[in-house]
Parts: C-alpha cells; sequence; structure tokens
C-alpha cells in the first residue's frame, strides 16, 4: 500500500515537472524542471528494484546531459526571454496530437492489452549478473556502444570547434 | 505491489508529454528537452516490462543502459550543433533556420 501512495505521488512529481519542462516560457527553468522530471524517473526506476539504472540515471541525465543542456542554453542566449513566442504555428496542432497520441497509448498498451505477467523477484545478485551479462552475451552491443560513445565524443568536439577561417 | 499497468500509463503520458514539447517548440534546445522526456518514457517501459516479465534475465537491464548511452551520445551531438549552428546564424530557433526551404 505504501509503494503505491509512493508511486502516485512521485509520478504525479514526475509529470507535472515535465509538463512545465515543455509550457514554462523561460528556457532555463524549462531546463532546472527537466532535472526535476530525471529526478522522479529515477526514483521510479528504484521502485522497479533496478538500483544501478536509478543511479546511472542520476549521474548520466542529471550530472552530465543536464548540465550540458544549461551549458548549450548560457551558450546560445538571447532567446532565452520571452520576447518571442516560444511556441512555433503549429502549436495547437502539437497539442491536440499529442493529446490524442496520449490517450490511444494510455487505453492500448496500459489497459486494453492483458501482458503476461509473472510473479516473480528480482535476484538479490541482479547487479554482478548485470555486469557478466554485459561481458558476456551481451559483449557486441556493449562495445558498439563504446564505440558509438567515442564517435560522438570526437564528433562534437569536430562540430563545435572554433574555424579558423 | 505496483500493477504494471500504472508504470505503462505513466510513461504514455510522460511520451505526450514529450512529444507535445518536440513539436510545438521554436527552439532548438527545447526540443532536445523534449526528446530527452521521450526517451525517458520509453526506458520506464523497458524496466517495466523487465521487472513484471522476466527479472531473471538481464536483457531488459542491457537495453536500458544502450538507451542511455544512445541518449548521452545524441545530447552531445546535438547540442554541438545547436552551438555551431548559433555561431553560423546567431539563432537557435528551427523556424528561423530555412536555407533549404525554396
Amino acid at each position: 500500500m505504501a509503494l503505491q501512495v509512493i508511486f502516485i505521488i512521485v509520478s504525479l512529481f514526475t509529470l507535472v515537472s515535465a509538463l512545465m519542462v515543455v509550457l514554462h516560457r523561460n528556457l532555463f527553468i524549462s531546463a532546472l524542471f527537466l532535472v526535476a522530471s530525471f529526478f522522479g524517473v529515477a526514483v521510479i526506476y528504484l521502485l522497479l528494484e533496478a538500483e544501478f539504472l536509478a543511479v546511472a540515471q542520476i549521474l548520466i541525465y542529471i550530472g552530465a546531459i543536464a548540465t550540458l543542456i544549461v551549458f548549450a542554453i548560457m551558450l546560445s542566449r538571447g532567446m532565452m526571454t520571452g520576447r518571442t513566442s516560444p511556441y512555433n504555428a503549429q502549436a495547437v496542432w502539437a497539442g491536440l496530437g499529442s493529446v490524442v497520441l496520449g490517450l490511444v497509448l494510455l487505453y492500448v498498451v496500459a489497459f486494453r492489452v492483458q501482458w503476461p505477467v509473472v510473479e516473480q523477484e528480482v535476484p538479490p545478485d541482479a547487479i554482478e549478473q548485470l555486469g557478466r551479462a554485459l561481458v558476456g552475451p551481451y559483449v557486441i552491443p556493449f562495445e558498439v556502444a563504446s564505440v558509438l560513445l567515442l564517435a560522438a565524443l570526437i564528433g562534437a568536439v569536430m562540430i563545435a570547434r572554433e574555424r579558423e577561417v | 505491489m505496483i500493477p504494471l499497468s500504472w508504470f505503462l500509463a505513466v510513461a504514455a503520458v510522460l511520451f505526450a508529454i514529450g512529444f507535445y514539447g518536440v513539436l510545438s517548440r521554436r527552439n532548438a534546445i527545447a526540443i532536445l528537452m523534449g526528446i530527452e522526456l521521450m526517451l525517458n518514457s520509453v526506458n520506464i517501459n523497458i524496466l517495466a516490462f523487465w521487472r513484471y516479465t522476466q527479472p531473471d534475465q538481464m536483457a531488459g537491464l542491457v537495453f536500458a543502459i544502450i538507451v542511455i548511452t544512445v541518449a548521452a551520445a545524441e545530447a552531445a551531438v546535438g547540442l554541438a550543433l545547436f552551438i555551431a549552428l548559433y555561431r553560423l546564424r546567431t539563432t537557435v530557433n528551427i523556424d528561423e533556420v530555412d536555407l533549404l526551404k525554396g
């Protein structure tokens, strides 16, 4: 029972923060609400007993991606304050479309389909098993991810560097 | 125990919110934030299915880790692109970047 109450509070917090991210006029405050939303998602991971993923979420999303976004906002200032509208011309249709998409997803994925749920505990050494799986059966995706990160690192430096023309 | 459909419902609403952010905002960084919200909701789905259908297998966790990795790479390259764009055009509003429009 307590878990359900915690889940409802955390999800409301996450969803309200996410709404503020897309609705707030000031981009910087949007980024701060994005951090709050990431944190709520990390707590949802904890409720799903994926502790490693919760810590990774905080480290990568809050520690790295949110910081990067704040840096980019600072570096591309000027459009930050609301002199002009933050929404484009299709905002109304986008709102309608997202409401429809959300309702369809809710109906089909969450309530219509009966998923084959099994009553099973997470193994107590799940993190150890995950580590072994990453260098055992899933070593190829692991290596591909590392190459992808290296490519992204070099690409980001090459794209953002100052051209000496 | 929390029902599986609750997690799926939260993920669905979060995805719709991110989708709205991507479609409606003018600032490219705000669009990137919408994409991050959508990726997060997908990750909630993956982990919920892992927990409720096969918690003794590690495939769900590995998949979620790959998604987080790709999100980090995408954010780094995307923000680098926006900074380069800002240097070139002094704007990151995507409806003002219309060089390819005939």
